[in-house]
């Protein structure tokens, strides 16, 4: 018995608390939170910003800025990206691989609490851009092109540029090499949406020269007072979008 | 004196070829109960449905945003690309035109119809102590499914790899065919937890080391996941709360990541509870060993401070001055504590180094529908900045692992996302 006993006992106190002992003592030291989607989601805030932190720039300053403002973009916009992404018809990986096991109610729940937060938006500098290019830039999204059938940015993404409901986005408040990358993805073929894809025509059409203009002028733009998306639009809009059906009759 | 070497020789070459026939992997075939076994009744059609689940066949046969088990995802292995082939009933381009029995043979000797051997990235070795009643209500499941054209895609493997003998060798060396055969003196909830984990549950594909060949070793040990870049730690447990991690994802010891998370999203949360805790069970009879840890030397001091001062900087709000972690209102697990925590502090460190980098979610699960989630740094800190972080954490609050070096960190910054 004894023989049993001293080794049990050497066992015991090499051993010390037991992993399970230690675990139960963390836990009830642990901080509790309330469990706000702001703490859920404080992953996102790293890149895209939150009302405390702006968004992450790639370098130095707002014109390295890259990643997009997703504040205030119509809940649907918002959605059908985080699926567009997480089903492959959107490439960047890292983001695919933050919402690849998140479920569609999760998703929209993300993307109704990104839709009602306002941040300030990041604007170029007009002095050191061409006058000519920001003049063609300034054509294109307020007027279109009718001989390259572009039509205007206005027409489907509003008046105020801010996007429409349900689910069309602002392009006012995006850094410009996020818009440059978007035009290049669609033209490219990496960047999908919901057939029909009306931007991926619109892209095809457009030369790089004009994509630079129309990039420059929109990330020129300041936000106007009232940052919210317009609440509809006059239908039907110049191109089919998939994203963005007519109302069924 | 030639002669006896002659003689010789030419024992060894029959004790060889005597040694290659034993050896050699025999086709086994079992025929089905009756052909009620996969007919296409409702019964069976559901209890494939949720096998397929339990073998999370649907991760390999289906491509991101595509149909379902139409195939075509890229397996990428240390000898080249397989590409995971369409399984739904097309005659053409998927296993329209496959019987029961082959539908058998492809599952438990990874024998095609044609007769090719197939690779063992569809992991046959483990699939092949699958029974045949439950590969007769897969193949009903599948036939189910709508037929999908799909055609197949050349796998692009290395040479020798890609040849038949090539396979025969491999097969000749590692692969057996045969049924679970259950332990009658630990039970049956052991058993199905070994049926499950050992046989369609694929676990040893990852959780057990490859030799150079591509071969799992036997056991559940821990093993480097090739080319993914993961290391899928020994799953003999003795965490109480396993079933719980297992089903949705977290419990108080932490969450899983990376492919696990995959795991858990599209296989295990839609299990039973019952064979969720057959699977713990299981689990939890293994025997728990310390191999994976290296208690080490604490890093240097200014290694040590750079890293606290980014750790405060950029994981305390979350994860604790302390490294306890929080939990959430309602008590359950919302961000992991560092202290003690077993991933942080494996020996090889890729597993924290990766969740630095890359953050990410856990899987949304009925446990855990709204997971919390962890930023990517990869964008914020630079190579020396996350070895520094991570050595701090793998050495602070009693925890006692290596440091890391920022050439390892690096190294991860290229492995491919998606």
């Amino acid at each position: 018995m004894r023989g049993f006993i001293r080794p049990f006992l050497l066992a015991c106190a090499l051993a010390g608390p037991t992993a399970v002992q230690a675990q139960a003592q963390q836990q009830a030291q642990q901080q509790r939170v309330p469990g706000t989607l702001a703490q859920r989601l404080a992953a996102c805030a790293a890149c895209h910003g939150s009302a405390t932190t702006p968004p992450a720039a790639v370098g130095s300053g707002s014109e390295r800025q890259y990643y997009p403002r997703i504040a205030g973009k119509p809940a649907g916009y918002l959605y059908n990206q985080l699926s567009n992404f997480r089903e492959g018809r959107r490439q960047y990986p890292l983001m695919t691989w933050m919402v690849q096991h998140l479920s569609d109610d999760y998703l929209r729940e993300i993307a109704d609490y990104f839709s009602a937060q306002h941040l300030p938006a990041p604007v170029l500098d007009r002095a050191g851009m061409p006058a000519a290019e920001l003049e063609r830039g300034r054509q294109l999204v307020t007027r279109g092109d009718t001989a390259l059938k572009v039509p205007a940015c206005v027409a489907c993404h509003g008046e105020r540029l801010t996007g429409a409901l349900p689910a069309i986005p602002g392009l006012v408040g995006l850094p410009r090499d996020y818009i440059n990358a978007q035009f290049g993805a669609w033209r490219n073929g990496s960047r999908h949406a919901l057939v029909p894809d009306c931007m991926g025509s619109i892209a095809s059409r457009l030369s790089l020269a004009d994509v630079s203009a129309i990039s420059a002028w929109l990330a020129s733009e300041p936000l106007p007072a009232d940052p919210s998306p317009a609440p509809s639009l006059s239908r039907p809009l110049p191109l089919a979008c998939g994203s963005a059906p007519e109302p069924k009759p | 004196m030639k002669r006896r070497i002659l003689i010789a020789v030419g024992i060894l070459l029959v004790l060889a070829v005597a040694a290659a026939l034993l050896a050699w992997p025999r086709a086994e075939f079992i025929p089905a109960r009756s052909p009620q076994a996969w007919a296409p009744s409702a019964g069976n059609i559901a209890r494939g449905a949720y096998l397929a689940r339990a073998g999370d066949c649907a991760a390999c046969h289906t491509v991101r945003g595509g149909a379902a088990y139409a195939g075509g995802r890229a397996v990428d292995t240390p000898f080249g690309r397989v590409m995971a082939p369409n399984i739904t009933p097309d005659r053409e381009t998927g296993i329209g035109a496959w019987s029961a029995d082959d539908f058998w043979n492809a599952l438990h000797n990874g024998i095609s119809p044609g007769g090719r051997l197939l690779y063992p990235a569809f992991p046959y070795p483990n699939y092949t102590k699958v029974t045949r009643e439950d590969a007769d209500a897969l193949f009903a499941y599948l036939r189910s499914l709508p037929p999908q054209r799909n055609a197949r895609q050349p796998h692009a493997l290395r040479a020798p790899y890609g040849s038949q003998a090539a396979l025969a060798a491999w097969r000749l060396l590692y692969f057996k065919p045969g049924v679970f055969t259950p332990e009658p003196a630990r039970g049956a909830d052991w058993n199905r937890g070994a049926y499950l984990v050992d046989g369609l549950g694929h676990c040893s594909a990852c959780h057990s080391p490859r030799n150079g060949l591509g071969a799992s070793g036997e056991g559940l040990h821990g093993g480097l996941i090739p080319v993914l870049g993961w290391y899928a730690p020994s799953l003999a447990s003795n965490d109480p709360q396993l079933a719980q991690l297992l089903r949705s994802g977290v419990s108080p010891r932490g969450a899983v990541f990376g492919p696990m998370a995959e795991v858990v999203g599209q296989s295990l949360q839609h299990l039973s509870d019952g064979d969720i805790g057959a699977m713990s069970a299981y689990l939890r009879s293994l025997p728990v060993d310390g191999a994976e840890r290296a208690p080490a030397a604490p890093p240097p001091e200014a290694l040590m401070r750079l890293g606290g001062r980014l750790y405060g900087q950029h994981c305390a709000d979350c994860h604790g001055k302390d490294g306890r972690g929080a939990a959430g209102e309602d008590g359950g697990p919302a961000w992991p504590a560092l202290a003690g925590n077993r991933t942080l502090q494996l020996a090889n460190p890729v597993n924290a180094i990766r969740i630095v980098l890359n953050g990410g979610f856990a899987p949304s699960t009925a446990g855990n529908p709204r997971p919390y989630g962890m930023p990517p740094y990869s964008p914020v800190l630079n190579d020396a900045e996350v070895a520094a972080v991570v050595s701090y954490a793998r050495a602070s609050w009693g925890n006692a692992a290596p440091m890391v070096t920022p050439a390892e960190v690096n190294g991860y910054r290229a492995v491919p996302l998606d």
